[in-house]
């Protein structure tokens, strides 16, 4: 491996990382409005909204982000709505997600006993005492590793942003292989700053985990 | 005597299956009623229809004369009067133990926290468990986590307590310290409604025992005629079904 190429390669792949970090970040947290705000419709059972949501997490979730993506940025224009490629890449890495976080909230939500519900309600607590003291912390630790997962695997899914013309790392990598047929360095350098974007929330995620589960379950 | 809990003609069904029928008890301030029966008669029914948690086809249950069952006001105002603990202690096992005890009061009650924390401490204090007013739940064993349900039922300071197979889901040396919690409940003059299978238990802490089978009251009486001189055939097979 040269080390001159890597040191050349750098910048582009920092610029690189910063956008793919962006636009991750951006659709993370359309994901989690979403996510939340479907699986309390799908909770609490509200009509009409609990079947479209339903029908949005079935949709999102059994169809790949890259067809999303060309739906989205090819498919939009055609109907006259025209958006860039990074809002495009944030609003399908958001709606993607969304459909998964929806399903980890949801299973956190189901997870909580129904006795718990019961004991609350039978010391005077009113539905939405119960909600917000009782279930919904309750809800929230038992999610927490589904949605750490969610969210390593969404940075990861933006790999597929290239295929919509954003300059993420992927795309950067096969840009500079196909220019200077440098393979070794262009995925040497893919490989770390996908791990230098991804360790961390890995790491940040397990404390996370292990700080709000070690009331409940003591590991 | 003051009524503090009336069940006139309770009927609970569920479609075709009755498993209540016509149901009468009324239950004095200080008394403590044990009711017992196999399983599947309808003993936590009852129970579960004196706080409001199932619909009643017909009758009522009131307490201290107002009716709560069927229920016309908002349930949790009346749940705030009566006390219930359950077989599986249900404690919110993401509060500690002190916190367990003073969410319903703060919340509910709009309690001073700093009282309710005094009041706790007191309570536990003397269920002998103060040193674990910070644990959680999970760290505390099973025994220790029904005294501390049944403490923080009475944080609520209801009228009744009604206390549901408390005793079930323990190991048989833990029973003993959970027992000895109602009895001294029972000595302070506290009403209680309790459903169990502890038969010696029941015979210690009662004023008045039931008997259920089948949805129905069969037997009821003092605990002296109850256990020695039962009337019914059915109680008499039910109680003998406990001797080897």
């Amino acid at each position: 491996m040269d080390t001159d190429v890597l040191i050349s390669y750098l910048p582009g792949y920092a610029e690189a990382f910063f956008l793919t970090v962006r636009i991750g970040l951006i659709g993370i947290a359309i994901s989690f409005v979403l996510g939340i705000v479907s699986a309390f419709c799908i909770y609490f059972k509200i009509p009409v909204l609990r079947r479209v949501f339903n029908a949005y997490i079935e949709i999102f979730r059994n169809t790949p982000l890259l067809v999303q993506l060309f739906f989205i940025y090819f498919g939009l224009p055609k109907i006259g709505i025209a958006i860039s490629a990074e809002v495009c890449g944030a609003l399908g890495l958001g709606l993607l997600g969304g459909s998964y976080m929806a399903e980890g909230f949801r299973s956190g939500l189901d997870a909580v006993a129904l006795s718990q519900t019961e004991s609350a309600l039978a010391l005077g607590m009113t539905k939405s005492g119960l909600f917000f003291h009782v279930i919904l912390p309750e809800a929230f630790t038992l999610s927490v590793p589904a949605i750490v997962a969610n969210v390593i695997f969404l940075l990861k899914e933006t790999s597929v942003f290239s295929a919509i013309s954003l300059m993420d790392l992927m795309f950067t990598a096969k840009d500079l292989i196909g220019l200077y047929y440098n393979t070794t360095e262009a995925l040497f350098l893919l490989v770390v700053f996908y791990i230098v974007m991804l360790l961390p929330v890995s790491i940040i995620g397990g404390i996370v985990e292990k700080k709000v589960r070690y009331k409940m379950f003591g590991n | 005597m003051e009524e503090i809990l009336n069940i006139k003609n309770l009927t609970k069904a569920y479609d075709d299956i009755v498993v209540l029928e016509q149901v009468n008890l009324t239950v004095h301030k200080g008394e403590v009623v044990v009711i017992v029966g196999p399983s599947g008669c309808g003993k936590s029914t009852l129970l579960r229809c004196i706080n409001a948690f199932e619909e009643i086809r017909e009758g009522t249950v009131s307490l201290c004369g107002e009716t709560i069952n069927p229920c016309r006001e908002k349930l949790n105002k009346v749940r705030e009067r009566i006390g219930m603990v359950f077989q599986s202690y249900d404690l919110f096992p993401h509060k500690t133990v002190l916190q367990n005890m003073t969410l319903a009061p703060v919340k509910v009650k709009k309690a001073n926290k700093k009282d309710a924390e005094q009041e706790a401490l007191a309570l536990l204090e003397r269920i002998g468990l103060s040193t674990k007013k910070d644990s959680y739940p999970r760290q505390l064993s099973g025994g220790q986590k029904q005294r501390v349900a049944i403490v923080r039922a009475l944080m609520m300071h209801p009228e009744v307590l009604l206390l549901d197979e408390i005793t079930a889901a323990l190991d048989p040396e833990m029973v003993r310290e959970v027992l000895d919690v109602v009895i001294n409940l029972a000595k302070e003059g506290r009403t209680m409604v309790i459903v169990t299978h502890e038969l010696a238990f029941a015979r210690a802490v009662a004023d008045r025992m039931v008997f259920i089978d089948c949805g129905r009251i069969v037997e009821e009486g003092t605990p002296e005629e109850f256990f020695e001189n039962p009337k019914t055939d059915r109680l008499r097979k039910f109680l003998d079904s406990f001797s080897y």
